[in-house]
């Protein structure tokens, strides 16, 4: 089990971790408060997972530079 | 060369206009070379310089590099040679910066420019404006070189390469920012999973491709993370196919090494699959296009939902399955776990049953006890003791009373047979017994004696019968009679032969015996000298 909070971890890592979990759950002879537990830790495991995957949100811009070819900032591109 | 007759063209044309000041003198004195002008040197090398820098304004000559020089200036100084000949070159630093081709010595070139005069030395050169190696073999083993330098630095080792990450939040593509490249790495992420992406737009051929290209990765690598810009989690590097001349930026070394030195993970994608270009060794991930790289960055959005949602149901079940278990299992617990009345119900029973018994029991316990008691108490009287007791006095009684008679009447029994005895032990029988003894060994020994001397006595006479039958019987009487006996050494001699072969001869008379030829000659001898002498005997 990871020590990083739920709702910092990456998505593979929530990810991994909600595998564990499940498989945990689901082959493991998991005492009845454990197995609740894990249940809790696994719905939030599953809701971070789908947080990240409601995440896919497309924003492309371009780097604008200077003369010297330094970025300055960007522009949105569309169309494309 | 095409040039030379120009060259004396202009030559000519120039001695004509310092003709014209000596027109007369030409005209009046023809003598053949009396007119000919005299430049000065500078006139003479302003002149050539005019010609040359005018008619070699713009030449492209096709040859090796030689010696390659890199001065602190920044100009190149070079030379390009053939079999025969040589040319001096420079390259100002301001050419230089975006050349494509570093100048190596050894590759063979194409280079463009102009030739200038250098007048203070009577030398020429060849300024490059552009330089190009001379066709595909030039350049392919230029690049061959190139990879094995930065290989043999470790720059493509596998071990460098670092893993892209599974969902990167910004992508960064450095591409040009127009055309199809983008479009494709875009649509492909929006297909599988849109993403926030910083395009970083470079020129992706000609002289300045390789510059902006490394520029941009260095860029994109210098972000600090949460900075006003997002810093990308990986880098796409990416040009759509073309020829090898038009990919040759993806080929410089500052390239490839800006890829290798990306701390963000890097997926190139230039040209076609079937293009290898040296950034693809140096990057993390090579994608054979950009579509493909866009597939490499982003996994698919929705088979991941499906996956998770499958998780989660996969958790819901498994819960659900654990607590309908859990409660199936008590259910069936509990029902074959009895009622605690009735779990008391035998034992009390039983107790009941017990309590019942007791009492009845322990006066029936206590009555064939006391039966038991009076039955063995009943024949226990003081009477049957004492009965006993004169029973067992009256037998003692008896046996004592006898004990004193039994004793005296042995007693008696034995004097009796030793009185009988007595009597018979007397001294008269033995000692005459004594005197019989001695008189029948006096008899026996005279006896024994008379026997003895009779038996002596007729073998005295019995020897002297046949002492005298002896000597009758004996030869010696013969000899009385005059016969002899002739012996030999080995016996008594009983024939003539016996007594020719015989050495000695001892012949017994009545009185002695005689020995002959014991001294004399040996038997053989004697028998062969004189053999009549034998019948003498």
């Amino acid at each position: 089990m990871t020590d990083t909070p739920i709702d910092e971890m990456t998505f593979e890592q929530a990810m991994a971790e909600l595998e564990r979990v499940v498989s945990q759950l689901e082959h493991g002879d998991v005492a009845l408060e454990a197995s609740i537990t894990l249940y809790e830790r696994g719905a939030q495991l599953k809701k971070r997972c789908e947080t990240k995957l409601k995440e896919a949100e497309e924003k492309v811009a371009a780097i604008t530079l200077d003369g010297q070819g330094t970025p300055t900032g960007t522009t949105p591109v569309d169309g494309l | 060369m095409s040039s030379w007759p120009l060259f004396l063209r202009v030559l000519s044309c120039a001695n004509n206009k310092s003709k014209g000041k000596h027109m007369s003198d030409l005209i009046d004195d023809p003598r053949m070379g009396a007119n000919e002008p005299e430049f000065s040197v500078t006139e003479i090398s302003g002149a050539i310089k005019r010609i040359i820098e005018g008619e070699f304004s713009h030449v492209r000559i096709r040859g090796e590099l030689g010696r390659v020089s890199f001065p602190r200036s920044g100009h190149v100084y070079l030379d390009i040679k053939d079999d025969k000949s040589v040319i001096s070159a420079v390259i100002w630093k301001g050419v230089m910066a975006r050349l494509t081709t570093r100048p190596e010595e050894g590759l063979e070139v194409v280079a463009t420019g102009r030739i200038t005069t250098f007048g203070g030395q009577s030398k020429y050169q060849l300024v490059i404006e552009d330089m190009k190696p001379a066709g595909m073999g030039a350049l392919m083993a230029m690049l061959e070189k190139r990879k094995a330098a930065l290989a043999a630095e470790g720059l493509f080792d596998p071990a460098r390469k670092r893993k892209l990450p599974f969902l990167p939040e910004v992508i960064g593509v450095v591409t040009s920012p127009s055309g199809a490249v983008i479009r494709d790495i875009l649509h492909r992420l929006r297909d599988r999973f849109p993403r926030k992406v910083l395009i970083w737009p470079v020129a992706v051929q000609g002289e300045k491709c390789s510059h902006e290209v490394a520029h941009a990765i260095e860029g994109f690598n210098a972000l600090t993370p949460g900075g006003a810009l997002p810093r990308p989690d990986v880098l796409i590097v990416a040009r759509g196919g073309g020829s090898l001349e038009d990919l040759w930026g993806f080929n410089e070394e500052r390239v490839a090494r800006a890829a290798a030195a990306s701390d963000i993970p890097l997926i190139s994608a230039v040209g076609h699959e079937t293009d290898t270009t040296l950034i693809d060794y140096a990057s993390d991930v090579r994608a054979p296009t950009p579509t493909a790289a866009a597939e490499m960055a982003v996994p698919v959005r929705m088979e991941l939902l499906a996956r998770v949602n499958e998780r989660g149901a996969v958790l819901s079940r498994s819960i659900t399955a654990g607590l309908t278990y859990r409660g199936e299992r008590l259910r069936d617990l509990a029902r074959v776990l009895p009622r605690p009345d009735t779990l008391l119900d035998d034992p009390r029973q039983r107790l009941d049953r017990a309590a019942d018994r007791l009492p009845n029991s322990l006066l029936h316990l206590v009555q064939k006890k006391r039966v038991d008691l009076s039955e063995r108490a009943g024949s226990l009287r003081p009477s049957v003791l004492r009965a006993r007791v004169i029973s067992d006095q009256r037998h003692f009684g008896e046996q004592a009373a006898r004990l004193g008679p039994s004793l005296g009447r042995l007693v008696t029994r034995k004097r009796d047979r030793l009185e009988q005895v007595i009597p018979r032990l007397r001294l008269e029988a033995v000692k005459r017994d004594l005197v019989q003894n001695r008189r029948n060994l006096d008899d026996l020994t005279r006896r024994m004696s008379a026997a003895g001397q009779a038996q002596i006595a007729r073998l005295g006479d019995r020897l002297s019968a046949l002492d005298r039958l002896n000597e009758t019987l004996s030869y010696k009487a013969t000899l009385d009679r005059g016969y002899a006996v002739v012996r030999a050494d080995s016996g008594v001699i009983t024939s003539s032969a016996q007594a020719r072969d015989a050495g000695s001869l001892e012949i017994e008379f009545r009185d002695g015996r005689f020995k002959i030829g014991s001294a004399q000659t040996p038997a053989k001898k004697t028998q062969n000298t004189t053999p009549e002498q034998g019948s003498l005997f």
